[in-house]
C-alpha cells in the first residue's frame, strides 16, 4: 500500500512504516525506552531524509511516551519537581541543538555528527548495559552473591550551589545537574531525534543518584515534553515534521507498545536488558561500518 | 555511384524546400500529486510535419526524434567524502547555481548516433552535456568530477535517466515516447522539449510546459506546514498525544 508523504517528498509503504512503529513500539514497550534510536536510523536506511526522519521520530517518541507518563502518574512514579527541572533544561537544548543543527547543516557535517553521536552513545551505553545484565544474569543462577550498591550521587554532583531538596526523589542535590542533563539531553533530542531515555535512565541512577522507583516515570516525563517541543522547533525551523509519517509511525508503535508492556509483565528483566542491550549494541555497530566503509555514495547533494 | 546520382538529382528539391516542422503534444499537462502518487508516465507524441505534406521516401534518411523532461533547476551543493582520521566525512563541495531537479531523455537511436558533441552541449541532449553552471570557480577536471557524482548521484535515484530507443517513429511521420516520472519528483514546472534530428543537425524544436503540482490534502499539508508552522506542530504534537493517549486507555478497557 504506496502513500506520499507530503513532506518527505516520496511515496512509501504504509505497512512497512507501520510495522517499523509496531516493531519500535514493542522494544520501547517491553524496556521502556522511547525507541527513537532505532526509527531513526531505520527511517534514513528506508531512504526517508535524515532531517525528517529525525523529526518525525521525535514525535513518534511523544506518542510512545504519552501512555508510559500516564501509568507512572498512578504509581507515582514520577518525580514532578525533577520532571520540571529537567524539561527546562531540554527546552534550552533544544534551541541550542536547532542552532547547532542548522550550523551543522551548512557546513554540511550533519550526517556525520548523527552518525559519531549514533556510535559513541549507543556504543557505550549498549556496551554497560550488557557487561550490567550479563552480571544480574549470573546473579540470578546463583554464581556469585549480589553485591549492594550504596545510592549515592556523582561527588560533581555534591559540589554545585544551590541546593534544592526533591521530596518525591528523596534528593537534596543542585537543580543544575538535572539541568545540564535536561539540556544535554534536549539537544540529543533534536540533532537525534531521539527521547533520550537511554541516556536519561543510567545518568538519573548513576550521577544523580536516584531511587529506581521514580527513574523510569520522571525520565519518561522528561521524554514526553523535551520530545514535543522538539517537535515544535522542528515544526518552526527545519520545517521537516511529516504529519502522515508521524501518524503512520504512531500507529504501529502505540499498538506495539502496549504488546511490548504486556510481554515485559512475564519476562525476565535482566534477560530483557541483555537483549536491549545487544539491539542497542547493533545499531551502533552499524553506523560505525556505515562510517568505516567505503560508503555506496561518496557524493551528496544539499541544497544551497 | 547510382546513390550520389540520384541525391545529385534530388538535390535541388531538397534545397528548394522549407524545413519540416513539430507539432508536439503531451498526454498530461498537470500532474497532481495526491496520496496514492508512486510516479506517473508521461505519453509524449506528436507529429513531423514535412514541407508539401509528404513523408520522406524509402531511399531518403530518415528523420530521428529526441523528447527531454527536465524539472525546475536548483542551486544545490554538491559535497565529496574522504576518509579522515578513518571515518568518511564530507570534504570537498562545489556549489551549483542552476542544477535540473529532474532530467530524462528519450530518443529514437542512442544519441551519440544522432549529433556531435557541440550540438550536445547546445540542446544539453544527454546526461554528459547538461549545463550545471557551477558557481565555485574550480580546476575543470575537479568540476568534471563533481558534474559526474551530481549526475550519477541523481540517475541512481532515478531523477536523471536516459532511455536511447524508447522513441517510437511510425511511418516516418507519427512519433511516440513513454517517460516515467518517478514518486520522488520534485513538483514545479517543467518542460517537455522535442528535438526533430537528421543529418546530425538540429531541424526543429518545439517546448511545451508540464506542471506537477501537490493537490488536495497533500497541498493542504505542505502549505500549512511552510506558512503555518507553529499551528502545524502543535497538531502534530496533539496527534501524537491523542495517539499515545487513546491507544493506552482503549488497551485498559480490554
Amino acid at each position: 500500500m504506496d502513500l506520499y508523504l507530503p513532506i518527505a517528498n516520496l511515496s512509501v509503504n504504509a505497512l512497512v512504516i507501520v510495522a517499523l512503529g509496531l516493531g519500535v513500539g514493542l522494544l520501547s514497550g517491553m524496556f521502556g525506552v522511547g525507541g527513537g534510536f532505532l526509527t531513526t536510523p531505520l527511517l534514513i536506511f528506508y531512504g526517508i531524509p535524515p532531517t525528517v526522519a529525525a523529526a518525525s521520530a521525535a514525535s513518534q517518541v511523544t506518542g510512545a511516551s504519552v501512555s508510559g507518563v500516564f501509568a507512572h502518574f498512578r504509581r507515582k512514579g514520577v518525580d514532578v519537581q525533577m520532571g520540571a527541572v529537567l524539561v527546562t533544561g531540554g527546552i534550552l537544548g533544544s534551541l541550542l541543538g536547532a542552532w547547532l543543527f542548522k550550523l551543522l547543516q551548512a557546513s554540511g557535517q550533519i550526517d556525520v555528527v548523527i552518525g559519531v553521536l549514533y556510535v559513541v552513545l549507543l556504543g557505550s551505553i549498549g556496551g554497560l548495559m550488557a557487561k550490567e545484565s550479563v552480571g544480574a544474569i549470573r546473579v540470578s543462577r546463583g554464581a556469585s552473591p549480589p553485591r549492594p550498591r550504596k545510592r549515592r550521587h556523582h561527588p560533581l554532583v555534591a559540589s554545585l550551589p544551590f541546593r534544592w531538596r526533591f521530596y518525591a526523589s528523596g534528593l537534596y542535590i543542585s537543580p543544575l545537574a538535572p539541568l545540564l542533563l535536561g539540556v544535554f539531553v534536549g539537544v540529543l533530542t533534536m540533532l537525534l531525534g531521539v527521547g533520550g531515555g537511554f541516556i536519561l535512565v543510567p545518568a538519573m541512577l548513576y550521577i544523580l543518584g536516584m531511587g529506581t522507583q521514580t527513574v523510569v516515570g520522571t525520565s519518561l516525563f522528561q521524554t514526553l515534553f523535551t520530545t514535543a517541543v522538539a517537535t515544535m522547533v522542528h515544526a518552526t525551523t527545519t520545517k521537516a515534521v511529516d504529519i502522515v509519517l508521524a501518524i503512520l509511525l504512531l500507529l504501529g508503535s502505540v499498538i506495539g507498545a502496549q504488546l511490548g508492556a504486556r510481554f515485559a509483565a512475564r519476562a525476565k528483566p535482566e534477560y530483557l536488558r541483555l537483549l536491549l542491550a545487544l539491539i542497542v549494541l547493533a545499531v551502533a555497530t552499524r553506523m560505525l561500518l556505515g562510517l568505516a566503509w567505503r560508503p555506496d555514495e561518496i557524493y551528496s547533494v544539499g541544497v544551497a | 555511384m547510382k546513390r550520389a546520382w540520384a541525391l545529385a538529382l534530388a538535390a535541388p528539391l531538397v534545397m528548394g524546400q522549407a524545413k519540416p516542422e513539430l507539432v508536439p503534444d503531451v498526454s498530461q499537462r498537470d500532474i497532481e500529486i495526491a496520496y496514492s502518487f508512486t510516479g506517473a508516465e508521461l505519453l509524449l507524441f506528436g507529429a513531423i510535419l514535412y514541407p508539401g505534406g509528404r513523408a520522406p521516401g524509402q531511399d531518403e534518411r530518415p528523420a530521428d526524434i529526441v523528447v527531454v523532461i527536465k524539472g525546475p533547476t536548483e542551486s544545490v551543493v554538491v559535497r565529496e567524502k574522504s576518509k579522515v582520521a578513518g571515518i568518511w566525512v564530507n570534504a570537498a563541495q562545489m556549489r551549483y547555481r542552476s542544477a535540473p531537479s529532474f532530467y530524462a531523455m528519450a530518443s529514437s537511436r542512442p544519441i551519440r548516433q544522432l549529433v556531435d558533441e557541440r550540438t550536445r552541449a547546445i540542446y544539453e541532449l544527454g546526461l554528459d552535456s547538461l549545463q550545471l553552471s557551477p558557481a565555485s570557480g574550480a580546476a575543470p577536471a575537479v568540476q568534471q568530477r563533481f558534474d559526474r557524482g551530481l549526475v550519477d548521484l541523481k540517475r541512481r535515484t532515478g531523477l536523471f535517466y536516459e532511455a536511447p530507443g524508447a522513441v517510437e517513429i511510425t511511418g516516418g511521420v507519427l512519433y511516440r515516447a513513454r517517460l516515467r516520472i518517478p514518486a520522488r519528483v520534485p513538483v514545479g514546472r517543467f518542460t517537455a522539449e522535442t528535438f526533430l534530428i537528421r543529418d546530425g543537425r538540429v531541424l526543429a524544436a518545439a517546448v511545451r510546459p508540464i506542471a506537477i503540482r501537490k493537490s488536495g490534502f497533500e497541498r493542504f499539508v505542505a502549505t500549512s506546514a511552510d506558512q503555518h508552522a507553529i499551528a502545524y506542530g502543535l497538531i502534530a504534537v496533539g496527534v501524537s498525544f491523542l495517539f499515545g493517549w487513546g491507544a493506552g486507555a482503549l488497551w485498559r478497557r480490554f
